[in-house]
């Protein structure tokens, strides 16, 4: 949550610099991490960025959608399952199809595997408590637009705050995201090595964040919108949102 | 009018981190015999629907409901009973 409501925009139109990317967030009832999400984009980035509304049916031409984290409607019945239906989605999941770029973050990582544009789920956290700290992950793919900033085996800090985290796929699944480089984090411990202490939640395979098959689409739970800047404790989110402002740049030329 | 009982349950290879913490709190309770806790869903759904609909096309419906929104298949199976 942002400490301030000041950060909120008396409007909905474009604010940030006019060049770059076009970044959307979307705000389903319940998201509550929209603020922080844009308050990267627009002062870190200072990219134009604009809330979208879960009942719009209009992108408004923007280049990268952002799901934020949050409860949206609820987290009823399942997380993610009511907001996957939510008319904007309709227009997220053509935005994917045609290979432009989406991000869910937490919640948003929950709406994107309900939807299917990611595999697998996540469910309640192996040790059922809603978890609140910083971890560790390890880079394990720096050759896709959500990483390329970082390096292939590289150790980040990011805050995680959730209570169903624990992602799960079939074995089929788990082999083909292996193999193909959709792996894009993994928790690990202090060292980079993959241990049950290292794994907060009990994801399988140590899972933290993956992207589908064509790498337009990416899904985390930690939060890399809480740490773009070193006096919130880490800059080391900053990578993802610039990997994917570089990407997007690059698919414009 | 017919209402549908639906039962959603955790697929069985996936860990019930509920399900485990209420067995280890019957076994707390001295309930040692409960080998195995699993929690899933109940729902009922009042269907307003014509009396001449088919069985056929009641459970259509419900199947198509159950996939869509009730249950992720990824991670749950479901069954359920009509009552007419």
């Amino acid at each position: 949550m942002s400490l301030s409501t000041t950060l909120e925009p008396s409007t909905s139109a474009t604010i940030g610099s006019s060049s770059g990317p076009k970044f959307g967030v979307v705000r389903f009832p319940g998201s509550n991490c929209d603020q922080d999400a844009f308050y990267a984009i627009r002062d870190v980035f200072k990219k134009p960025v604009e809330y979208l509304w879960h009942g719009d049916t209009d992108l408004r031409g923007c280049d990268i959608i952002v799901l934020p984290g949050g409860f949206s409607y609820g987290d009823y019945l399942r997380t993610g399952a009511v907001a996957r239906f939510a008319p904007i989605m309709e227009r997220v999941v053509e935005h994917a199809n045609r290979g432009k770029f989406v991000i869910g973050i937490c919640n948003g990582f929950q709406v994107l595997c309900e939807a299917h544009l990611l595999p697998g789920a996540l469910m309640r956290n192996a040790y059922l408590k809603f978890l609140c700290k910083y971890v560790t992950l390890r880079v394990e793919n720096s050759g896709t637009p959500f990483t390329s900033e970082y390096k292939t085996g590289q150790l980040l800090q990011l805050p995680i705050a959730h209570g169903e985290g624990r992602y799960v796929c079939d074995e089929a699944t788990l082999e083909r995201l292996n193999r193909t480089g959709q792996v894009l984090f993994r928790y690990t411990d202090r060292n980079g090595l993959t241990t049950s202490d290292g794994n907060p939640n009990g994801s399988l395979d140590g899972i933290a964040g993956i992207a589908n098959e064509t790498f337009n689409v990416m899904g985390l739970m930690p939060h890399p919108e809480r740490a773009c800047e070193k006096i919130l404790g880490s800059a080391d989110g900053r990578g993802i949102f610039a990997s994917m402002i570089a990407a997007a740049v690059r698919a414009t030329k | 009018m017919p209402q549908v009982k639906v039962i959603v349950t955790l697929k069985p290879s996936l860990l019930d981190a509920q399900g485990r913490v209420v067995q280890d709190a019957l076994h707390a309770l001295g309930y040692g015999g409960v080998s195995e806790v699993r929690i899933g869903k109940y729902m009922e759904l009042e269907m307003a629907i014509p009396s001449n609909t088919s069985n056929d096309g009641i459970d259509a419906q419900v199947k198509e409901m159950c996939e869509r929104l009730l249950t992720n298949p990824v991670i749950e199976n479901y069954r359920y009973e009509v009552i007419s």
